[in-house]
């Protein structure tokens, strides 16, 4: 990374801090809502983002995740633990399930996880709908509380909304650190060639199911966060079209780019908000720009913009190659 | 017992002709159409749409033939699928999803939310099968699925332009340079798969009616019937659609009816761990 380009970066890094801070505080509930909305989402999508942009494992099970996070942290809650208990055992359990879940698919073959998370993605659906002594069925769980944390009462949506700032923040430092961690570097390597990092001494399918299940358990955390957020848990947001709906912030944001889940997530959570002013045509505009973007650039928006830098970046090496260049004329000048 | 089993393997033969085309798609140019269950849906309703501005049933199948061939077959391959195709499979498979949303909210705000009744090919009747009465629809089904896939089978292996498409499936750089168009060849494909959703929409929504959330089900039935039948073979497709809308049937007349969606994802999961190359696929060609 060029300095200027780590100049651009920290800057729209801050304007983002910046702006999710303060902007919140001229909004109504229902804007506060979506806001924490998209907090939960990322979250889901940065572990996604983990599992396919890093590790190059395409999960469909990300919603079932949330979901089984969600259920575990309402049950919990709701039986007078601790929401950090909550979060806990929804990131352990998550981590657990998506190890127990990877590990036969990733023995067989790598693209089969996309088909075995599939199948397990619709039988979560069905568990949860089902298995009413457990999920209350379709009548889901009313009443998660939202607990307080660190003794400041999150009972008030402003508050609950920089609650899920803040997980999202540690979420966020904590991938970072993950990505550039000697762990990080071995999914990268096991994405862009098995065969050679396999003859490097990094353990591919150890590393494949380690990413796939610290993705999954970013997903129990994003649904633990997701329960006190809605308050209410019931079978019908974690069906298939959420998973699908996490891959497709995960692509459009841009896959393997750190912060392309967050913009994935604002493209999905929050631009069919702006565009319900057209009534009800918001879902087909929504898809027909998720087409457009994805045929204009397939590696996502931010794809876009690392194009663009790209090309910057060779124009101005070319040019000072040219001025270095002693031309015809300047030759005959001397 | 028996009349399950037919009219198993009359939805199933549905599934089956969706599941080709699912197949063929895949293996000519590497689509993974999430819009399949959807690409099924659609022509229902523009044969309505053509009925609707008075023209009688057989003429409003022959535009609603032409139109889809033209918009799901040809259209959907110039302009979404060969310009995305060397990006790799994911981004396109993500905006074939996005189709899918386009499509169902299209017909969701354009026709109707309602479920529309469809007129049938055959009549309401019951026939004879070895004492037993079967469902003159049933048979009908499976008699026109069967025919479908025969003439496919019989014009991918005994005609040249079949063999140039399998050329194209199999190695399309060699196939190039042997003189091959390969662009033709998927267009070629991409233009079968719209004849068989065509078909197995008039075949399917007399039963099912025609809604705007149908393909659902019908794409996801597609799906896995591919999968467990074998990714990358037509054989497998079709095997794999008929053995699901068996055991479909017998979920539903046996099992309890929370969890008999359920059956056809354990059968998918247990493929995936003891056949991953599908019941009768072969294991994957192509490097990693």
């Amino acid at each position: 990374m060029t300095p200027r380009a780590r100049l651009i970066g920290i800057a729209a890094a801050a304007c983002l801090v910046a702006i999710l801070l303060f902007l919140p505080l001229g909004l109504n509930t229902y804007g506060l809502f979506i806001l924490s909305m998209w907090a939960v989402m990322s979250i889901a999508a940065m572990g996604l983002n983990l599992t396919l942009g890093y590790a190059g494992q395409v999960s469909l099970a990300q919603g079932a995740f949330v979901g089984i996070g969600a259920y575990t942290a309402a049950l919990l809650t709701i039986n007078g633990y601790s929401l950090a208990l909550a979060f806990a055992a929804a990131a352990l359990l998550c981590f657990a399930v998506g190890w127990l879940l990877g590990y036969p698919a990733l023995r067989v073959q790598h693209h089969y996880l996309a088909f075995v998370t599939l199948a397990f993605s619709t039988l979560a659906y069905l568990v949860f709908r089902n298995e009413e002594w457990l999920t209350k069925g379709i009548y889901g769980i009313s009443g998660v509380p939202r607990p307080a944390a660190l003794g400041i009462d999150l009972a008030k949506p402003l508050p609950f909304y920089y609650f899920c700032l803040a997980i999202l923040a540690v979420v966020v430092v904590a991938v970072w650190w993950l990505v550039k961690s000697p762990w990080g570097r071995a999914f990268v390597a096991i994405r862009e060639n098995p065969l050679r990092a396999r003859s490097l001494g990094v353990n591919t399918s150890r590393y494949t199911l380690l990413a796939f299940a610290i993705g999954s358990g970013l997903g129990g955390i994003a649904g633990a966060l997701y329960a006190p957020l809605v308050e209410f848990v019931d079978p019908s947001p974690f069906t298939l079209l959420l998973s699908l709906n996490l891959l497709m912030m995960v692509i459009v944001g841009g896959s393997g780019y750190f912060a392309g889940p967050l913009l994935g997530a604002i493209i999905a959570v929050l631009l069919p908000e702006w565009l319900r002013a057209i009534q009800s045509y918001y879902l087909i505009l929504y898809a027909l720009l998720v087409m457009a973007i994805l045929m204009w650039s397939p590696t996502g928006i931010l794809g876009i913009a690392d194009a663009w830098l790209e090309r910057r970046r060779s124009i101005a090496r070319s040019r000072a190659l040219a001025e270095k260049t002693p031309t015809l004329a300047s030759g005959e000048d001397a | 017992m028996l009349n399950l089993v037919i009219s198993g393997l009359a939805t199933g033969s549905i599934y089956a002709l969706v599941a080709v085309g699912f197949t063929l798609l895949w293996q000519t140019s590497q689509t993974i159409n999430f819009a399949q269950g959807e690409f099924v849906m659609l022509p229902a309703f523009v044969v309505l749409a053509a009925m609707h501005a008075g023209l009688p049933f057989p003429m409003a199948i022959l535009v609603g033939l032409v139109a889809c061939v033209f918009v799901l077959g040809i259209l959907f391959q110039r302009v979404l699928v060969a310009p995305m195709l060397k990006h790799g499979v994911l981004p396109l498979a993500v905006a074939t999803m996005a189709l899918s949303i386009l499509m169902r909210e299209s017909v969701k705000e354009f026709y109707s939310a309602e479920a529309q009744p469809f007129p049938s090919l055959l009549p309401d009747a019951t026939v004879d099968v070895l004492g037993i009465a079967v469902s003159l629809q049933s048979v009908g089904v499976l008699v026109a699925s069967v025919i479908a896939v025969t003439a496919l089978q019989v014009f991918i292996n005994r005609t040249s332009i079949g063999a140039q498409m399998q050329a194209t499936a199999q190695n399309p750089t060699v196939a190039r340079i042997l003189g091959v168009p390969v662009e033709r060849m998927i267009l070629i494909t991409f233009v079968i798969n719209a004849v068989l959703v065509v078909l197995a929409s008039l075949l399917v929504t007399p039963i099912y009616l025609a809604k705007f959330s149908s393909g659902e089900i019908l794409g996801m039935a597609a799906f896995i019937a591919a999968i467990v039948g074998g990714f990358n073979q037509v054989r497998g497709a079709i095997a794999g659609g008929l053995l699901l809308g068996v055991v479909d049937n017998f979920a539903a007349a046996y099992l309890s009816a929370q969890y008999r969606t359920a059956v056809p994802l354990f059968i998918l999961i247990a493929v995936i761990l003891f056949r991953p190359q599908g019941l009768f696929g072969r294991s994957e060609e192509r490097a990693v």
